[in-house]
C-alpha cells in the first residue's frame, strides 16, 4: 500500500503502457528478474517491486513518470544500490525506476573545469575521466567505485575529505531533473549560481522524493600536489578527542582526519595489517595535502600538536605507498567488522566536535546496556560518526535490539545538538529518529515541500519524513541541544 | 559588541498578527540592500533587535549568531581568533547585518575559491507563513536528515521565511596573503586564470580592472614564494584596500549612473557587449556598466549558459532578476506557497509572480 491510496491501475495494464514507448529489455516484471532489486545497501529491508524500468533517454523517464502519475502508481529511483539507509527500497505495487543505463560522460571542459555527466556514472569513473587534466571531483564516499553520482546527489554524499573540500552541495553546479508528471527542470546553471531559488541545494540530499535526476554538471578541482598523513596512537579516548580540536583551533585544515577506536583499530589490523598499534585506545589518522612546502611546514605543527596533547606515538608517511597503507586500514574498517562478526550495523550520527568523548563513552555504555560490542570509526574532522554495532542476525531477537541501540545512540547524537544521518540519509532505517530531531511543524514544513514538487506523494513513499501519526505512534518529541527552544508554543 | 537581544517572540507575533490582517511584510535588518531586487509594498519588519552571538566554539568552526547581528562585529570577534567568514561577503554599508547577507546570498572576493555564503551556511532558524518557529540543518558539518531549507531560504530575499537565527562554517584566516598585479588585455586574462585554476595554486582573489590582473594569493609563506614565480607581476601595496574596494564596489569603476549588471557565467565565457566590464571570480562574475538592452545582455549571458541580474540602475528596475522559465516559475510558486501559503512575506521582492 502507498500512503496515498492505491494505485489505479494493475501490473498487467501497466506492462502494457509501458510497452508503447520502453523496449521489453527495459521492463522487468518477472519475480525472478525483480528479486535483485528488492534491496538496497540496507539489506535488512527487502521489498520486491512490482515492475523495474530500466530506461535509457530523459524522454523515457519523462513518460514513464508521466504514466506512473496518471495512475497512481508509486515510483521509487535506484542508481546503483549502494545506499545505507534504504532510500531505494522498493514499493510493493510500485515501479522501480533504474537509473543504471545513464551511464556516459556528456562533456568534459577542462577549461571551465566542469564535467556534464549522466546520473549512473560512477564517482570514481568521474575523477578517472578527469585526471588527465591533472582534475578530479572530489566527494568520495567509501562505495566510490560503485556508487553512482546520482545516487550521491539525491544522498547528499560525503566521505573522508568534506571538512575541506565540502559534501556533494559543495561540488555540483548543475541538475536536470523531472518531477513526477514528467516535467523536465534544470536547476543552477554552468555559473557559480543560477537565478532563482537555489533549488539546486534543495534537491540534493532530497533521497528521491522531488523528482528523478537525470543529469548532473559536477566542479572539478585540481589535485593537490602532495598529500602526506599523520598516524597518531592515544593511550586515552579523551585525549584523541582533544588533539582533534587541538588541530583545528591552530589554524590548520586538514584534507582528512579521521579517528578509530580500539575495536575498530583490532578489527582493521588483523585485516588488511596497516601498522596500527594494537594497544592503542585510539588512533587518529591526519592527512594534509597541498603544495609539498606547505605540507611539510603542516606536517610538523600536526606532529608536534599529537605530541602536546600525549600521543603515545606518532608516525608520517614517507611515500606513496605507506599513505596508502595507513589509510588501508580505515578505508577496510568495513568489511574488516565482517570478518570478526558475522553481522554489523552502521550509523551516521553526526555531533559537535566538543562532545565527542563524553558521546564515546556513553555509546559504550549503551552497548553494554544492551549486551552488544560497538567498534567506532569517524569523521572526526567534522564529527561524523559512525558506530558500528555488531551481531548475529541468525539470533532470533538479536536485530530488534540492534536496532533500538542503533536509534538510542541518534537519540544522544541529537541530543547534544547534532544529527541523526551526516550522510547516509534517512530513508527507511532513521524514519523514526526523524520525530527525534524534527518538531511536527517542521516536519508539516517538509510534507508542505515535498508537495510543491510531487501533490500526489507518489515518489519514494514512505522514506525521508515520516507522517506525523508516525512520530505518534512511534512517541517521539524533538528536543533541541536538550532544551526545547520555545517551550510556550505547542510543538506537538 | 552591541547588547545581546532575543527578539524571537516580539518577531513571530509580529508575523502572527500580520497573518490575521492578511498584511504584506516588508524585512528590514541594516537597510543596506534595500537597492537589491524589486520593490516590495508590505508594513516594514524591523529585524535588526534581534542580535548577538549565540554559540562560537572557534575548534567547532561554527558560529550561530541571530540575524540582526553587524556583519562587522562578528568579523572582529573572529578575526580575534584568527578566524574568517570564508566568502568574505560585502556590506554595502556599515549596518550590514548576517541576516541580510544570508537572505541575499552575498559573497566578496574570495568566492570562487572558498565558496558561496550558501556553502557555509550550516543551520537556520526561521519563521515561516504561518508563523510557526522551525528550526533546519543544525551547528554540525554534515546533516542530512530532512530537506536542506537551510539553504532554500538563503539567496531568497526574505521571500520565504524570516531568518532568525544562523549557523555558518568558519574557517582559519590564511598565514600569510599578498596580491600581484599585472598588465594584461581582458581576455587574455581570463585565459591565463582559467590555466592557473586548474593547477594546484594558492589563489584567493582575482580582478581584472581596467587592462590590469590582480591576484591575490593565500597561504604558507613557502607556498606563496613559489606561486609566485608562476603567476607573475608586482607585489601590490596596500592591496587590503584594494581588495575591500572591490567588494564594497568603491573602485572608480563603479561610479556614475550607467546600469550595473551582474553577469555569472562560465569562467572562461567570451560575451561581447557594450560598455566597460570588471571581472572577478576567476572570469565566473563580470560587472557590467552597459546602457544595452536588458534582453541583450540576458540573451548574452543565457547562451553562454549563465544568467543576468540587474544589480544596480539609477530607476529602480522591475525585473532585475533573470526571467524563469515558465514551469520553474510556477514551481518557485508552488515553493513560496509551501513555506508563506498568504503571500505576505517580502511579496515581489525577487520577481513579480511570488
Amino acid at each position: 500500500m502507498t500512503e496515498t491510496g492505491a494505485p489505479t491501475t494493475s501490473k498487467p495494464a501497466l506492462v502494457a503502457a509501458l510497452r508503447r514507448f520502453l523496449p521489453d529489455d527495459a521492463i522487468l516484471h518477472a519475480t525472478e528478474d525483480l528479486r535483485p532489486y528488492e534491496c538496497d545497501g540496507l539489506s535488512a529491508y527487502r521489498q520486491t517491486p512490482m515492475i523495474v524500468a530500466l530506461p535509457r533517454t530523459i524522454e523515457q523517464v519523462q513518460q514513464i513518470l508521466r504514466v506512473c502519475h496518471e495512475r497512481g502508481v508509486p515510483v521509487v529511483a535506484r542508481g546503483a544500490g549502494t545506499g545505507l539507509s534504504g532510500g531505494a527500497l522498493p514499493v510493493g505495487d510500485g515501479l522501480l525506476l533504474s537509473l543504471a543505463r545513464f551511464m556516459s560522460i556528456l562533456d568534459l571542459d577542462p577549461v571551465n573545469r566542469t564535467m556534464r555527466v549522466q546520473p549512473g556514472v560512477r564517482n570514481l569513473a568521474i575523477s578517472e575521466a578527469a585526471a588527465p587534466y591533472g582534475l578530479y571531483y572530489a566527494p568520495d564516499p567509501s562505495s566510490q567505485i560503485a556508487c553512482t553520482i546520482g545516487g550521491n546527489v539525491a544522498e547528499n554524499a560525503g566521505g573522508v575529505h568534506c571538512l575541506k573540500y565540502g559534501l556533494t552541495v559543495h561540488n555540483i553546479l548543475k541538475l536536470k531533473m523531472v518531477t513526477m508528471d514528467g516535467e523536465l527542470l534544470t536547476f543552477g546553471a554552468d555559473a557559480l549560481d543560477g537565478p532563482g531559488f537555489d533549488l539546486l541545494a534543495l534537491a540534493t540530499g532530497s533521497e528521491g522524493m522531488l523528482g528523478v535526476i537525470v543529469e548532473v554538471t559536477v566542479k572539478l578541482v585540481p589535485k593537490p600536489e602532495t598529500a602526506r598523513v599523520v598516524l597518531a596512537a592515544f593511550a586515552d579516548l579523551e585525549q584523541a578527542g582533544a588533539a582533534v580540536g587541538a588541530v583545528i583551533a591552530a589554524g590548520i585544515v586538514p584534507a582528512g582526519l579521521e579517528m578509530m577506536d580500539n575495536p575498530a583499530i583490532r578489527a582493521a589490523e588483523a585485516f588488511v595489517h596497516s601498522g596500527y598499534p594494537l594497544d592503542a585506545a585510539a588512533i587518529l589518522l591526519c592527512e594534509l595535502d597541498g603544495t609539498a612546502e606547505t605540507v611539510a611546514d603542516g606536517i610538523d605543527r600536526v606532529s608536534a600538536i599529537m605530541a602536546q596533547c600525549g600521543a603515545s606515538a606518532s608516525r608520517v608517511s614517507r611515500d606513496e605507498a605507506e599513505r596508502a597503507r595507513f589509510w588501508a586500514g580505515r578505508k577496510m574498517a568495513f568489511p574488516a567488522m565482517g570478518r570478526i562478526s558475522p553481522d554489523y550495523y552502521c550509523t551516521d550520527g553526526t555531533i559537535p566536535r566538543k562532545h565527542l568523548p563524553r558521546v564515546l563513552r556513553r555509546i559504550q555504555e549503551l552497548g553494554r546496556e544492551h549486551g552488544l560490542a560497538v567498534a567506532n570509526v569517524f569523521h572526526a574532522g567534522d564529527g561524523n560518526l559512525h558506530p558500528m554495532i555488531l551481531y548475529d542476525a541468525s539470533r532470533p531477537g538479536e536485530l530488534d535490539r540492534v536496532e533500538k541501540l542503533g536509534g538510542e545512540i541518534l537519540k544522544l547524537c541529537v541530543g547534544v545538538g547534532g544529527t541523526i544521518t551526516g550522510e547516509h540519509g534517512v530513508g527507511v532505517e532513521k524514519i523514526n529518529q526523524m520525530c527525534d530531531q524534527f518538531s511536527s511543524a517542521e516536519i508539516t514544513q517538509f510534507h508542505a515541500i515535498k508537495a510543491a514538487f510531487d501533490p500526489k506523494g507518489l515518489l519514494n513513499p514512505g522514506k525521508a519524513v515520516p507522517l506525523l501519526k508516525r512520530c505518534a505512534e512511534y512517541g517521539g518529541l524533538h528536543v533541541h541541544g536538550g532544551e526545547l527552544p520555545f517551550p510556550e508554543l505547542e510543538r506537538f | 559588541m552591541s547588547t545581546s537581544h532575543d527578539a524571537s517572540a516580539e518577531i513571530q507575533a509580529r508575523v502572527v498578527d500580520a497573518i490575521e490582517r492578511r498584511a504584506s511584510l516588508a524585512f528590514v535588518g541594516g537597510g543596506t540592500k534595500q537597492f537589491l531586487g524589486r520593490e516590495t509594498p508590505g508594513e516594514p519588519l524591523a529585524l535588526g533587535d534581534h542580535r548577538g552571538v549565540i554559540d562560537y566554539h572557534p575548534e567547532e568552526l561554527v558560529l550561530t549568531a541571530r540575524a540582526g547581528t553587524p556583519l562587522s562585529e562578528l568579523e572582529t570577534l573572529l578575526a580575534g581568533h584568527g578566524q574568517m567568514f570564508a566568502f568574505e561577503p560585502p556590506h554595502f554599508g556599515a549596518a550590514a547585518t548576517l541576516g541580510g547577507t544570508i537572505a541575499a546570498n552575498l559573497s566578496g572576493p574570495r568566492r570562487a575559491y572558498a565558496g558561496a555564503a550558501r556553502d557555509f551556511v550550516l543551520g537556520t532558524r526561521i519563521v515561516n507563513g504561518r508563523g510557526e518557529i522551525l528550526r533546519f540543518g543544525g551547528e554540525v558539518m554534515k546533516n542530512v536528515a530532512g530537506y536542506d531549507v537551510s539553504r532554500l531560504v538563503t539567496g531568497a530575499m526574505g521571500t520565504l521565511g524570516v531568518i532568525l537565527d544562523v549557523s555558518l562554517k568558519v574557517l582559519p584566516r590564511p598565514r600569510e596573503t599578498i596580491t600581484l598585479a599585472q598588465s594584461l588585455a581582458p581576455r587574455a586574462a581570463v585565459e591565463k586564470l582559467c590555466r592557473w585554476a586548474a593547477a594546484p595554486l594558492p589563489i584567493s582573489a582575482s580582478c581584472i580592472e581596467d587592462g590590469q590582473l590582480y591576484v591575490r594569493l593565500s597561504g604558507t609563506a613557502s607556498a606563496l614564494a613559489k606561486a609566485r614565480t608562476i603567476i607573475g607581476g608586482d607585489v601590490l601595496e596596500n592591496a587590503d584596500t584594494f581588495w575591500l574596494e572591490v567588494r564594497e564596489q568603491r573602485r572608480p569603476f563603479f561610479d556614475g549612473d550607467v546600469p550595473l549588471w551582474r553577469l555569472s557565467v562560465p569562467p572562461a565565457a567570451t560575451l561581447d557587449l557594450p560598455g566597460d566590464q570588471l571581472i572577478e571570480w576567476g572570469g565566473a562574475l563580470r560587472w557590467l556598466k552597459s546602457d544595452a538592452p536588458a534582453e541583450a545582455i540576458r540573451a548574452a549571458a543565457a547562451e553562454q549558459h549563465g544568467h543576468a541580474m540587474l544589480f544596480r540602475s539609477p530607476a529602480r528596475a522591475d525585473s532585475p532578476y533573470h526571467p524563469l522559465p515558465e514551469p520553474l516559475m510556477q514551481l518557485h510558486k508552488r515553493i513560496k506557497a509551501a513555506m508563506d501559503p498568504h503571500g505576505i512575506f517580502n511579496r515581489g521582492r525577487m520577481y513579480a509572480e511570488f
